[in-house]
């Protein structure tokens, strides 16, 4: 290497960082120095740091907050997510595979639905009227049915990319060796699908317990309320308390942080799939 | 995504290896598909085609009375309503473009050997995962006309101090730059994937002769990063069409109606009761996104180069 180029190297490299510092970091370091603050320091909005670090304070303040209702959003936010990722990776898996592996005249008809249910957006009232003809309107699992529906398109698609690289004839040895296609599927072809299972696990995870639009929607109530909505309500109910706002905001930013800091892989992997064959 | 190639793939289904001797019980059971149609009916299909009916109604969920379209009249002759009616345009394009220039830029800048590159990478990607709630929030707080640290600084230094989200010529555009700011972390990915892997080879090739660095992104890297291209514009694209949540967390798409698109109309018409209303919101904003999505889906498969 060149000693120019070196030099390039390190005068791009330092700019790009102290412009990440300004563009990504500061908006960060803002969330946790409030969080810290007393509500009087908080409302001023500045990037003062606080006179005394209230941080465990403010932890349990906001969680005692309105009855505790941020720790049965936690709880409700944890039940949405994990069931109806569980329901997207069996379904999609199985269509997925089954899409792959035979061809039928159907199969345009079903890519065509795999697609629309990418591309369109979902009709919200009518959903609600499906929903309470049904008679579980307002309930978590209709969350869960309707969560599990919209993210299933993608899913798919994940699962149906991956199933193409694993070769057709560990199907027919296992036929051979006098497994249906029950056993085929569940013991031969599942346990191969272990990395796409777990991009889109973490994948979807993440957008459904960061999901906004569809709890407002399908979860009413103060019973139902996810993490995203305890944190919407919070703004509107107390503007005077921005410190435990904060706090809030801080609290639900940790769980992705976590899958993202052990799943940074697999997110990637699923995020870019596509990206090199289209 | 893998969605670029769909109709390139059914098209070209290849026959299978035990061509017409097929056993009568295929070991791909058919029935793997109906848990998934199941919820797909039940809770995607049938709202979507019910809601071409109750567009066309006055509906209190419990009773619709038929009022052939004076809801999409009302839609269009309505200032406040049509102004979302363009805004999810102009909102969609602005950050799909944004996106596409600012990942492109990132994308070439984190695949060369600058230092700092994985911090870099991570820092740019994290955005992705957070509450855009929580995104929308902050950014409010920071761009607070009066308090917010970012017009503090501008005063310092005599510039301008612009109400990001309280004037009503600016508000959109501030939401657009967050959603960038937020969601160019997942463009600036897919772009690297589709740079790394380009054959070593023809970039050499290039150089060898005499290719300048503008002449090698020009010819070889840009088109050969087509895929990925595609890719980020049709994800950006449908997000942008259907964007809520980052626009109701930091305005509700005021100040007045200045930053209201179509899903944020369909949440306020729903809020007050309109549902007939709102749900011909959820029409046009379906016609909306399939009018720009399938001509754009098709010309980006049209293009697409083959390594």
């Amino acid at each position: 290497m060149s000693r120019r180029t070196r030099i390039q190297r390190w005068v791009v490299g330092i700019t790009a960082i102290l412009a990440s510092v300004f563009v990504f970091l500061v908006p960060f370091a803002f969330v946790v120095i409030q969080a810290a603050k007393s509500p009087a320091e908080a409302s001023s909005m500045n990037f003062d740091l606080p006179a005394h670090w209230l941080f465990f304070d403010n932890l349990v303040a906001v969680l005692q907050s309105n009855d505790g209702i941020i720790v049965t959003a936690f709880i409700n936010s944890t039940i949405l997510t994990i069931t109806s990722v569980i329901v997207m990776v069996v379904f999609a898996a199985m269509v997925g595979y089954v899409l792959q592996r035979k061809r039928t005249r159907w199969n345009p008809w079903i890519n065509f639905f795999v697609l629309a249910g990418l591309i369109v957006p979902p009709a919200v009232v009518p959903t609600i009227w499906v929903l309470q003809g049904l008679g579980i309107f307002k309930t978590l699992f209709s969350g869960v049915l309707v969560e599990a529906t919209f993210g299933l398109s993608f899913s798919i698609l994940l699962f149906r990319a991956f199933v193409a690289t694993i070769p057709r004839e560990l199907d027919e040895a296992a036929t051979i060796d006098g497994a249906g296609p029950i056993r085929l599927f569940f013991r031969v072809v599942l346990p191969l699908l272990r990395p796409v299972i777990v991009t889109v696990i973490v994948v979807q995870s993440v957008a459904v317990f960061n999901d906004f639009q569809n709890p407002l929607y399908f979860l009413p109530g103060n019973d139902l309320a996810t993490v995203q909505l305890t944190l919407y309500n919070f703004q509107s109910q107390s503007l005077s308390q921005f410190n435990l706002l904060f706090m809030d905001i801080l609290l639900i930013t940790i769980p992705p942080l976590v899958l993202y800091i052990f799943f940074n892989r697999q997110i990637v992997a699923g995020l870019t799939s596509g990206a090199v064959k289209g | 995504m893998t969605t670029i190639n769909i109709p390139v793939q059914s098209v070209s289904a290849p026959p299978r290896p035990d061509g017409r001797a097929r056993k009568a019980r295929s070991i791909y059971p058919s029935w793997f598909y109906i848990p998934a149609i199941a919820l797909y009916v039940v809770f995607f299909a049938v709202p979507t085609f019910a809601s071409f009916y109750f567009s066309l109604t006055r509906w209190s969920l419990f009773d619709a009375t038929f009022i052939g379209f004076d809801n999409f009249v009302t839609f269009f002759q309505n200032p406040q309503l049509f102004n979302g009616f363009i805004h999810t345009f102009e909102y969609g394009f602005v950050t799909s473009g944004a996106k596409v220039v600012l990942g492109l830029a990132l994308a070439l800048l984190l695949t060369s050997p600058v230092i700092g590159r994985g911090y870099l990478r991570a820092v740019v990607f994290f955005p992705v995962l957070v509450s855009t709630i929580g995104v929308g929030f902050v950014f409010k707080s920071l761009l607070d006309p009066f308090h917010g640290v970012v017009n503090a600084v501008l005063g310092v230094l005599h510039l301008p101090q612009p109400g990001w989200f309280t004037d009503p010529n600016m508000a959109l555009w501030t939401i657009a730059g967050v959603d960038v700011w937020k969601g160019v972390g997942i463009a600036t990915l897919i772009f690297m994937a589709g740079i790394v892997a380009i054959p070593q080879e023809y970039i050499e090739a290039a150089r060898m002769d005499g290719a300048s660095s503008w002449r090698l992104f020009r010819s070889v890297i840009l088109p050969l990063s087509r895929p990925a291209m595609g890719t980020v514009i049709i994800l950006s694209l449908i997000g942008g069409l259907r964007s809520f949540d980052i626009i109701w967390a930091t305005t509700n798409g005021g100040p007045g109606f200045a930053s209201d698109v179509i899903a944020s109309v369909i949440y306020k018409q729903y809020q007050a009761g309109f549902f007939g209303l709102s749900t011909a919101g959820n029409v046009i904003l379906f016609l909306v996104v399939t009018a720009i999505m399938v001509p754009v889906s098709r010309f980006i498969n049209r293009r697409e180069v083959e390594l």
